[in-house]
């Protein structure tokens, strides 16, 4: 009974069907289709590192784009321009990340609500302003183009596992985390923080470590990302991705775990289907943004929630 | 055991508390009363670390506390409950006491164990001491007030507190939860040795449950003694109980 608590049968069979199509994905022998789910990934871990600051500690970030570009610059410059081997280039984007996130952060938790939102979006618009301008490291405007993706990972199949492996670890690491002692009282700081500072917790040092483990997942994914497309650009630092990711976190559901990852998967497929046929995507992305603010406060998972006690009342 | 010494606070120009001297015994059961606006409640911000004074000390057992934030004097042994009710209302009562409990253990640091197996039996006995066993698993936000009270004073009670203040516990509820409030804290004071620092407007709570009782008035004391004392107190008729203020009885 406690187990099912807080892993409920039904969220158990919905995860293990999904890790048993994605494994499958690559028999489908399809370019198109791996392609998409390993972006989809990359986006879902990207969206569920965002909701531990979110959804579990209770503070909006509109910066969160600069932690994943950091990674996939750090991981991309080191492999190219000074040819590191792979796994020491990986490990020092995640590191570069965490130590770009533990240092915003600093500042950030001393401030709440909107002003701790518009602090992340400054920090955020002086790591694009760096990609920018700094060219002889970062290209500029131009992108860093060509990284030099290691041998094991350069065709497409392999890369895919790489990315279901590494995305699979990373989600079922911030699962735990969401669900230590940690992840519990960050809820509570969440929902009373004054409350919480009352029965003995550091209320600020808590919300610096959520910002320091929702960045460091953040530049994984972004490391991924990087490699993925032979390149980064300063697209990925600007505030716009910021508020994609924002609004797949949203789409799927800040109240769960795994609703962020549905709404990535959601919007992304969202958006490359309404390309195909329109070049409105923005106009979409605005009535889905509203759609949601309106009819799904809790996302598309707060939904599944809702159909599943309606259903259960109906037996 | 608690003491302060010429407290001061103001607000703009408004002096909220002016230069408190106040000792706390141990193993009092000690009221604080005064009309509204007396600064019941900016006392107990002060020495909770909600608000820092602009001048004087706080000392708990000869240690200086002045100027710490909550959360470190919580870990000296002072716990706290609120006027309004301050829970966490999207988890449910048994995650509002867990957390409290994992917070004294201090293990809200722990990262990569499952948080839902630690403290579970010490939970259900709090739960059962303040008589929510059934309610463990609902939502704290849709609890009826006055039991929202009664878990408030599950969560203070789960840091294991020498010291425990509480702002206007039977505040909002119907003579009968009163009258249940006051037989709980009785219980709970005596089985846990506690020594207990209570504001209230109710007076008959206040007879009920203090040995010891200090009237604030504009920010000062002007009286503190046994209860029979205090109400004898001519000062203290005249501003507060004569006149028929907020609560008299």
């Amino acid at each position: 009974m406690e187990a099912s608590r807080i892993f409920p049968r039904p969220v158990a069979i919905a995860c293990a069907v999904v890790l048993l199509a994605l494994l499958a994905v690559p028999l489908l022998d399809s370019r198109y289709l791996i392609d998409l789910f390993t972006e989809i990934m990359i986006y879902a871990l990207f969206a569920l590192s965002l909701n531990v600051l979110i959804g579990f500690s209770g503070n909006v970030s509109f910066g969160h784009a600069a932690y994943f570009a950091i990674g996939g610059y750090t991981c991309a410059i080191l492999l190219t321009t000074y040819e590191w081997p792979f796994a020491p280039a990986f490990a020092a984007a995640v590191v570069a990340s965490a130590l770009a996130a533990a240092f915003v952060a600093w500042f950030c938790v001393r401030l709440t609500d909107i002003y701790f939102a518009m602090l992340t979006l400054a920090f955020a618009m002086v790591v694009w302003g760096v990609a920018f301008k700094w060219r002889s490291v970062t290209g500029g405007d131009d992108g860093f183009v060509g990284v030099a993706v290691p041998a094991m990972l350069d065709s497409r199949v392999p890369f895919y596992y790489f990315t279901f492996v590494v995305t699979g670890l990373s989600a079922a690491l911030l699962w735990l985390i969401c669900h230590s002692a940690f992840g519990r009282c960050l809820v509570a700081v969440r929902e009373n923080r004054i409350r919480a500072g009352f029965v003995g917790i550091n209320t600020r040092l808590m919300r610096w470590w959520a910002f320091v483990v929702a960045g460091t997942f953040a530049g994984i994914a972004g490391a991924i990302f990087g490699m993925f497309h032979r390149g980064m650009y300063i697209e990925s630092a600007f505030w716009t991705e910021s508020a994609t990711v924002l609004i797949m976190t949203l789409l799927g559901g800040i109240y769960s775990f795994f609703g962020p990852a549905i709404g990535a998967a959601t919007l992304f497929v969202l958006e490359r289907l309404t390309n195909e046929y329109t070049e409105y995507w923005p106009m979409v992305l605005g009535l889905i943004l509203v759609a949601i603010l309106l009819f799904l406060p809790d996302g598309l998972a707060g939904l599944a929630r809702k159909l599943a006690s309606l259903r259960a009342r109906g037996d | 055991m608690l003491r302060t010494v010429d407290l001061f606070k103001h607000f703009g120009g408004f002096v909220a508390i002016d230069g408190v001297d106040f000792e706390l015994e141990e193993g009092e059961k000690h009221a604080i009363i005064g009309p509204n606006g007396a600064g019941k409640t900016t006392f107990f911000h002060l020495i909770t670390g909600h608000l820092r004074p602009d001048r004087g000390r706080v000392e708990y057992e000869g240690r200086e506390l002045t100027g710490l934030p909550p959360h470190r004097i919580v870990k000296a042994g002072l716990a706290r409950s609120f006027q309004r009710v301050n829970v966490y209302p999207r988890m449910s009562v048994f995650e509002n006491v867990q957390v409290a409990l994992m917070a004294r253990d201090d293990r809200h640091f722990t990262m990569f164990r499952i948080g839902a197996r630690f403290n579970r039996d010490e939970t259900s006995e709090l739960l059962e001491l303040v008589g929510l066993a059934e309610e463990a698993g609902e939502q704290a936000g849709e609890l009826a007030y006055g039991k929202q009270k009664q878990l408030e004073l599950a969560i203070a009670l789960a840091e294991r507190p020498r010291v425990l203040l509480l702002d206007e516990p039977t505040a909002g509820m119907s003579p009968s939860e009163t009258e249940e409030a006051i037989r709980l804290i009785h219980e709970i004071a005596d089985a846990r040795r506690l020594t207990l620092l209570f504001t209230e407007h109710d007076m008959t709570v206040v007879f009920g449950i203090a040995d010891r009782i200090t009237v604030l008035h504009n920010g000062a004391i002007i009286a503190s003694g046994a209860p029979d004392e205090v109400r004898g107190d001519p000062q203290v008729r005249s501003v507060y109980l004569g006149e028929g203020g907020d609560g008299a009885a």
